[in-house]
């Protein structure tokens, strides 16, 4: 789960991580009176969770506090649209207000989960303010990373070698280790699945400082952090994934028009790929669950037909717990409660209660194809 | 001869009194699984499906029926970590767990605590692991769509599997045992660890390996093939199509960096001499060519 900017800040203010000076903006008057507090000169920051905010116009230096409730007024009553955005962008319904902070280096300090070492890891460089992917690619010998043992933690050492490498002066090490240190406590007692601090910051006058802060919470941990569940925004999903999220469907919106009804993830990756492969395109990805009953199965088919740019629909279902014929019910059952044209379906079905299922589809009078062969359902979604 | 489940199998489930428990405990004995106990706290002295004694722990199971293998389908918020750790101080050697939804760091903990001991960890969020011969079952997979055979196939995802395996039935090629190690950014083993382990196996003459976006254990497992591993790999890479930075139902499966992507995958594991499978629709034919 993402959260915002002002939101990590705070966590990383509870766990001693200093932040520029700053408060968040609901509205262009309260963005007047905290850059006044600030001094007036103040940089406004979009609250959003996309990323490729800076250059998409969403994080603005502003010289006097009239300045910033303009451009907290433009922002705040938009949808910002960035790379990570689709066209239609995400809206903003906050603004960061903060001071401008003398930068004399930036860096870049990270932790996240690495599947094959099943550990923590922590990643620095001294080439803050870039994509670390960027930099892995043009400089390897610049980024460090570390594992660390989840029963040590950081110690001191690992923390200094970590700040040695950032080639800071020497005096500063012992602050830059001390903030590596709190941001490990902070990935851990969150639940993390990344903080990312890109750029820390080391001003001119030698503090440092956590300029922007990206946190990713493992959503499978939230039933132990409620606090945290209180930082969803469903402002910033896509709505049909929320719509889907509340039945427990896991639901990705993509940009084409053949909707996809599929059980399990993996199937449903795969699902996709091969209606792209056939040359058609997918509307999104779906994984209805393994044990998904009629209702589920419907509400999924509803889901799928909340996107209007859908015109076909590829159900691709391997029965095992969840069977055929509780398939072919829940596709009834949405047929009759769609406030649109029922598309054509493209259906395969495998395994357990195929024949009940099949007879259900074959006697429901909708427009369906039924297939066994993956290619022949290929062929059927390339002619639309 | 077949991997981590065989003839030697005493199947203990952990959670079996629960609603997915019972069912699929039930599924592995009428396959043919020899399912010798169950595990919940203060059921002690209950009987499932009139023949499994239930204890009140992994240990008095394992005092009383010689278990030496657990399924677990202890929800998250019951501590499935915990139930790994039970098994795994008991003396279970192959713990396989099942539960979807696990914190990731709990398994980080988990991995550290069994890194240096003799057991086999699978999952969580997996569907476990088949062996057609001698037919044991610890898992969810459906075990009819089986033969036996001498493929063996390991996967990150279950209906994928499932898939996949019902393509290589259809077309008379069996399997010789099945893993699947589970969806989630931290798991038990490792492609590579079930590769090891088909290397040895006698009756696994080739592999298919299906992977997805996500993570760089797809690339671990080329470099494992490339300098040590001499059958032939059939492999599938899913999710090619998927955007980049969401999550797609698995949790592991989000393409965050460059060794996340399905491209990235497919080329480690074709430059290291594994078959590249293009779509799910092709498994069948380019595993036949291997073989």
């Amino acid at each position: 789960m993402k959260i915002h900017e002002y939101q990590a800040k705070n966590i990383l203010n509870k766990h001693g991580v200093p932040v520029p000076n700053g408060e968040v903006a609901n509205t262009s008057v309260e963005a007047v009176e905290i850059a006044e507090k600030l001094g007036g000169k103040a940089v406004v920051k979009a609250q959003v969770h996309a990323g490729g905010r800076g250059k998409a116009g969403g994080v603005k230096l502003v010289d006097s506090s009239k300045e910033a409730g303009e451009i907290s007024n433009s922002l705040l009553n938009s949808n910002l649209v960035t790379i990570q955005t689709g066209t239609e962008g995400v809206p903003v319904d906050k603004v960061l207000i903060e001071e401008i902070i003398d930068v004399q280096k930036e860096l870049y300090v990270a932790f996240t989960i690495d599947g094959v070492k099943k550990n923590v890891v922590a990643i620095v460089s001294e080439f803050g303010g870039m994509e670390i992917e960027e930099v892995a690619e043009t400089n390897p010998d610049k980024v460090l990373t570390l594992e660390i043992e989840s029963s040590l933690g950081v110690s001191p050492y690992k923390a200094r070698k970590l700040a040695s490498f950032l080639n800071v002066d020497k005096k500063q090490i012992r602050s830059v280790a001390n903030v590596i240190s709190s941001l490990y406590d902070v990935f851990v007692s969150n639940d993390c699945s990344l903080v990312e601090i890109n750029p820390l910051v080391i001003t001119s006058d030698d503090r440092v400082l956590a300029a922007d802060a990206k946190i990713t919470i493992d959503e499978d941990s939230l039933f132990r952090h409620p606090d945290l569940s209180e930082f969803y925004d469903p402002a910033q999903e896509d709505p049909f994934e929320k719509q889907a999220a509340k039945f427990g469907i896991s639901y990705v919106k993509l940009d084409g028009d053949i909707g996809c009804l599929v059980n399990g993830a993996g199937l449903a990756m795969a699902t996709m790929d091969v209606t792209r492969f056939s040359g058609a395109s997918p509307a999104n990805f779906l994984d209805v669950g393994g044990g998904a009953d009629e209702a589920k199965v419907s509400e999924a088919l509803k889901i799928i037909l909340l996107d209007e740019k859908v015109k076909k629909i590829f159900i691709n279902i391997f029965g095992g717990i969840l069977k055929c014929d509780i398939v072919a019910r829940g596709i009834l059952d949405a047929s009759k409660n769609v406030n649109r044209e029922f598309p054509e379906l493209v259906v395969r079905m495998l395994g357990t209660n195929f024949d009940e299922g099949r007879e259900i589809l074959l006697q429901s009078g909708l427009n369906i194809s039924l297939v066994h062969d993956l290619k022949e359902a290929a062929d059927l979604l390339k002619s639309s | 001869m077949s991997i981590i489940v065989d003839g030697q199998t005493k199947l203990l489930v952990q959670g079996i009194t629960g609603k997915e428990g019972s069912f699929h405990a039930k599924k592995c004995k009428d396959y043919g699984t020899n399912l010798v106990a169950g595990a919940v706290p203060g059921r002690n002295g209950e009987v499932f499906d009139e023949s499994v004694p239930i204890f009140d722990s992994v240990q008095d199971a394992v005092d009383s029926t010689d278990a030496n293998t657990s399924l677990i389908f202890v929800p998250p918020h019951l501590r499935a970590d915990d139930a790994i750790i039970e098994a795994v101080d008991a003396g279970i050697k192959v713990v396989i767990c099942i539960t979807e939804g696990v914190p990731v760091m709990d398994m980080v903990n988990v991995s550290s605590y069994v890194r240096d001991k003799d057991v086999i960890l699978i999952g969580p969020n997996c569907p476990g692991a088949i062996s057609p011969q001698p037919k044991v079952k610890v898992g969810i997979m459906p075990g009819d769509i089986h033969r036996p055979g001498k493929v063996g196939v390991v996967s990150r995802s279950g209906t994928l599997t499932y898939e996949a395996v019902g393509q290589l039935s259809q077309l008379g090629i069996g399997q010789s045992t099945c893993v699947g190690i589970g969806g989630d950014p931290v798991t038990g083993i490792s492609f590579v660890d079930v590769l090891e382990m088909f290397k040895d196996d006698d009756d696994t003459e080739a592999v298919v390996l299906i992977g997805e976006i996500g993570g760089n254990r797809e690339q671990e497992a080329a470099e494992y093939i490339k300098t040590s591993f001499n059958k032939p790999v059939a492999s599938l890479i899913v999710g090619q199509t998927a955007p980049k930075g969401k999550r797609m139902g698995h949790a592991g499966a989000i393409i965050t960096g460059k060794d996340g992507l399905a491209e990235e995958k497919i080329r480690a594991l074709s430059s290291a001499g594994a078959s590249i499978i293009p779509s799910l629709a092709d498994i069948g034919e380019v595993v036949k060519e291997v073989i």
